[in-house]
């Protein structure tokens, strides 16, 4: 049924993936999605969920094959049909390293494919860590998210980077700039598709709202695939979700299922500047394959906090692979390990590096919320061990695995060795990380913390800000 | 009846980097009523499931419109840290398919 809301011709934005360049888009149902003829095009490429290690030694985690594959089928159909480009957390993480690499990819597309001049806005959101540590020492409260305290000039000694993940404005301020082709550093997911409905008028409920439902792509619909186009149809106070995909459908449930994906709650969505709230959401069938939603809202917030992520490095890391078999060998687990720490712990002390056991057929996954007590019949321990210098975290590693080789337990009938070493080797691992901010700060104005570029792309150039 | 034979998506995963959030959605209307009404996945089923103290609890809901349970715990240390064993806390969901209801 329609009500007040819904008129007028519909906003439509068309989004090929829930990550550009993490795995490859599925071009057949993109190129359907642009004979429908959007009004934009957008899509997000980052994610938390990568864990620290990408933020804190700023790398992507995705192939720039892939990158380039997404990025070239978006431009090129972009450029094709005339209608603007909006790529969030370029390249996984929304560095500023990450911007310049979409940027220069971007570019050398243009080239290969003789596209006409275009404009290209860069949104840079990476943060000097001494300007943090100076609001912070002057005493500004840059709040803790999901329990955590507030920010302290000691969590900054171990960050190695921070990103500010910017909301719609900046990208608005783009588009009022003539920009056919947004490249973002961290953005919020729902941002990047609410600040081409802002800048066209709509309301920020069905705007943010659009965005929450369009974020993952071809995840909104069912059965389950990955990486497909989904259409947005928008009018105020009214979202139709479709895919793209001719097997997948956008129903009722699979449409409220996605408001909770990734989310501590279904009922509220925490923007820059305030909350939409999807506590009143109606889900309705268009038919078979379209689902509408109305009745969600937004309650701005009386000041404006912008989300900060970082990470730093907490050391280099080396890994293990440890194999047992003899069932009171597996039994005894937690004496061998007790066993190869006291070793550990006589030569290194008990502070300065960290060691990890694993237990792979006991609760290597699950840790201590595994409720089953019962082992396997064999098990595979991981260990890890992290420190300052390669050197000491490969020594910790090899004495906390060999030394499980010599445990000393009663009564056990093998005396020729208490572990399979499937390799008598240290693996060296990349170096850990961790998420050490995850907070959000007052700003005086939304834009605050991100800085623009604009350049021409394939003519002559020229940058403001 | 277990959540294995009731639900059509029971699913872990991060809500952020410190958190990993449960769903648990019902295949039709009556089995995700007979679902709230049992202990086994009331707050204090849950925690008992997997062994926790209420800190560790973020939330709790019933999400009628989706016909699901949903809940958050807290992470004893944030994804992908040193020692961490699940980045996208996306298998911490297993304990809950054998559960009765």
């Amino acid at each position: 049924m329609q009500t007040a809301t819904g008129q007028g011709e519909p906003i439509r934005i068309l989004t090929p993936t829930g990550h550009l360049g993490f795995t490859m888009m599925e071009p057949e149902s993109f190129r359907r999605g642009m004979a429908q003829a959007p009004h934009f095009l957008v899509a997000d490429s980052g994610s938390s969920d990568i864990g620290p290690y990408p933020l804190g030694a700023d790398e992507p985690c995705s192939p720039e094959a892939w990158q380039r594959h997404d990025l070239a089928l978006m431009l090129t159909a972009a450029r094709r049909q005339g209608i603007p480009m909006i790529i969030g957390t370029a390249s996984d993480t929304g560095t500023d390293r990450g911007v310049d690499a979409y940027a220069r990819i971007i570019r050398e597309v243009a080239e290969e494919e003789g596209l006409p001049p275009f404009t290209l806005a860069c949104i840079y959101a990476e943060q000097s860590l001494d300007e943090v540590r100076r609001r912070v020492a002057a005493g500004a409260r840059i709040t803790g998210l999901d329990g955590r305290p507030d920010l302290t000039l000691e969590d900054l000694d171990r960050t190695d980077r921070i990103v500010a993940v910017m909301g719609p404005e900046p990208i608005v301020a783009a588009l009022d700039l003539g920009a056919d082709v947004i490249i973002c550093g961290r953005s919020s997911d729902p941002s990047i598709f609410a600040a081409p409905l802002l800048w066209k008028g709509l309301d920020p409920a069905t705007a943010f709202y659009a965005g929450k439902v369009l974020e993952c792509a071809s995840f909104v619909a069912e059965p389950f695939m990955g990486k497909e186009s989904v259409m947005g149809h928008i009018r105020p106070g009214e979202v139709v979700v479709e895919p793209m995909h001719p097997d997948q459908r956008c129903t009722p449930a699979s449409v409220a299922s996605h408001a909770m994906y990734e989310r501590a709650t279904p009922f509220a969505e925490h923007v820059p500047g305030g909350v939409l709230d999807m506590s009143q959401c109606r889900y309705e069938a268009v038919d078979q394959r379209r689902c509408r939603v109305t009745g969600f809202a937004f309650r701005p917030s009386s000041e404006i906090r912008v989300k900060l992520e970082g990470a730093g490095k907490e050391g280099e890391r080396c890994l293990a692979i440890v194999g047992f078999r003899d069932p009171d060998t597996v039994a005894r687990i937690d004496l061998v390990i007790a066993w190869a720490r006291a070793k550990v712990e006589a030569k290194f002390g008990r502070s300065g590096y960290e060691l990890h056991y694993h237990i792979y057929g006991r609760n290597g996954v699950m840790r201590e919320l595994e409720p089953n007590p019962i082992p396997a019949h064999e098990l595979c321990v991981v260990v890890e061990g992290v420190a300052p210098s390669r050197e000491v975290a490969a020594e910790v590693t090899a004495m906390g695995a060999r030394q499980m080789f010599y445990a000393r337990l009663p009564n056990v009938k093998g005396t020729a060795g208490t572990a399979a070493l499937m390799s008598d080797e240290v693996l060296h691992a990349r170096p850990a990380y961790r998420w050490t901010v995850n907070h959000t700060i007052a700003v005086s104005a939304p834009e605050e913390l991100f800085r623009t570029v604009i350049n021409r792309v394939g003519g002559g150039r020229h940058a403001g800000a | 009846m277990r959540v294995r034979d009731a639900a059509s998506t029971v699913r872990s995963k991060n809500a952020g980097v410190d958190l990993i959030t449960f769903d648990i959605i019902f295949k039709n209307e009556e089995l995700y009523r007979r679902a709230k009404a049992s202990p086994a996945l009331s707050r204090e089923g849950i925690l008992r499931l997997f062994g926790i103290g209420e800190d560790r609890l973020y939330s709790y809901v019933a999400f009628d419109p989706a016909r699901a349970i949903k809940f958050t715990l807290r992470r004893s240390r944030p994804s992908g840290s040193a020692g961490e064993h699940d980045v996208f806390g996306a298998q911490q969901y297993a304990p809950l398919l054998d559960v009765e209801i």
